[in-house]
């Protein structure tokens, strides 16, 4: 099968019957992934590793606030990607994913919000600085909440999912300064990337990074992380589509009454 | 079996708490909305297919 013949076959998707079919069947698979990595990820992390020589045990806090945070950004990009093709494409589908992406980016990014207040109180001796990272989830929580009213105000949902789509173009500035933030103002108190740099994966990298004996129970998370995303963004949808359904039966039954 | 957390304990608690606390409602509420619009749906449907 060559390459746009798979990426043709992607579009299938498009087809809610088909997506409702498919997600059926995968969705127990994600639930229990993502229920038994976070078990593991997390009893691991916070039972069977070790206080961090500067932040104590402050630091099991790292397998909650990093996954949160890192789906807080990537939940809006896939809003993105998914508003692009309802813009494109026009294809529902892709539209009610965004939608029903947006609460679990909501959720994200308030974890990694009050956890990272949580830790910064006894780390930096403040709940909160307008620091550049903290300042841009600050205002990516505020689009996700902005980019939820949008959808809940506009009764045509074909003009929701238009207007959405744009708001969620402009808010991926903040999605895109929220990761990035350190590196562009190498200033504020929140640390540079010490889990995921590139200068990692080349070799060239001099600076700290977290210990092995942290990392791996948080790749743990992290992979619990995401396939819970996963499940919920596919369960959500699913809803999505059928309250859609349920839009169209009720207007047709006005109609005929 | 609780590790020790020292001074720390109720910073990593209520930060466990809190992150726990909101991932369960969000499933809880996603789960909860799911059954309810499916429930709707099938109801709908069904009475759509009795009247013709």
């Amino acid at each position: 099968m060559t390459f746009s013949t798979k990426a043709n076959a992607l579009w299938e998707y498009a087809n809610p019957k088909k997506f409702l079919a498919t997600t059926e069947r995968v969705l127990p698979f994600f639930w229990a992934s993502a229920a038994a990595c976070l078990a593991v990820g997390l009893i691991w992390g916070f039972f069977f590793t070790p206080d961090d020589y500067r932040q104590g045990a402050t630091v099991k806090i790292i397998y909650l606030h990093v996954p949160a945070a890192l789906l807080a950004i990537n939940a809006w990009f896939m809003m993105l990607l998914t508003s692009l093709i309802w813009l494109i494409r026009r294809h529902h589908v892709s539209a009610l994913a965004a939608r029903a992406a947006a609460p679990v980016g909501v959720v994200m990014t308030l974890i990694a919000l009050a956890t990272g207040a949580i830790w910064g109180q006894p780390m930096w001796g403040t709940w909160w600085a307008w620091d550049p990272r903290l300042t841009s989830f600050l205002i990516l929580f505020l689009f996700y909440l902005g980019y939820i009213a949008l959808w809940e105000a506009i009764e045509n949902p074909d003009t929701a999912a238009d207007l959405t789509s744009v708001l969620c173009l402009v808010g991926s500035v903040f999605a895109i300064l929220s990761r990035y933030a350190v590196n562009f103002w190498n200033q504020g108190l929140h640390q540079g990337a010490s889990v995921m740099r590139i200068e990692a994966v080349t070799g060239g990298d001099t600076q700290e990074k977290v210990s092995n004996v942290f990392f791996y129970p948080l790749l743990v998370c992290i992979v619990g992380f995401v396939l819970l995303f996963v499940a919920l963004v596919l369960y959500r949808t699913g809803t999505e589509i059928r309250a859609r359904r349920i839009r169209a039966l009720l207007a047709r039954e006005r109609v005929g009454a | 079996m609780m590790p020790e957390l020292g001074k720390y304990a109720d910073t990593v608690l209520s930060a466990y708490v809190a992150s726990i606390a909101l991932l369960g409602l969000l499933v809880v509420v996603s789960l909860w909305r799911g059954r309810r619009v499916r429930a709707e749906m099938k109801e709908i449907e069904e009475r759509a297919a009795r009247n013709g």
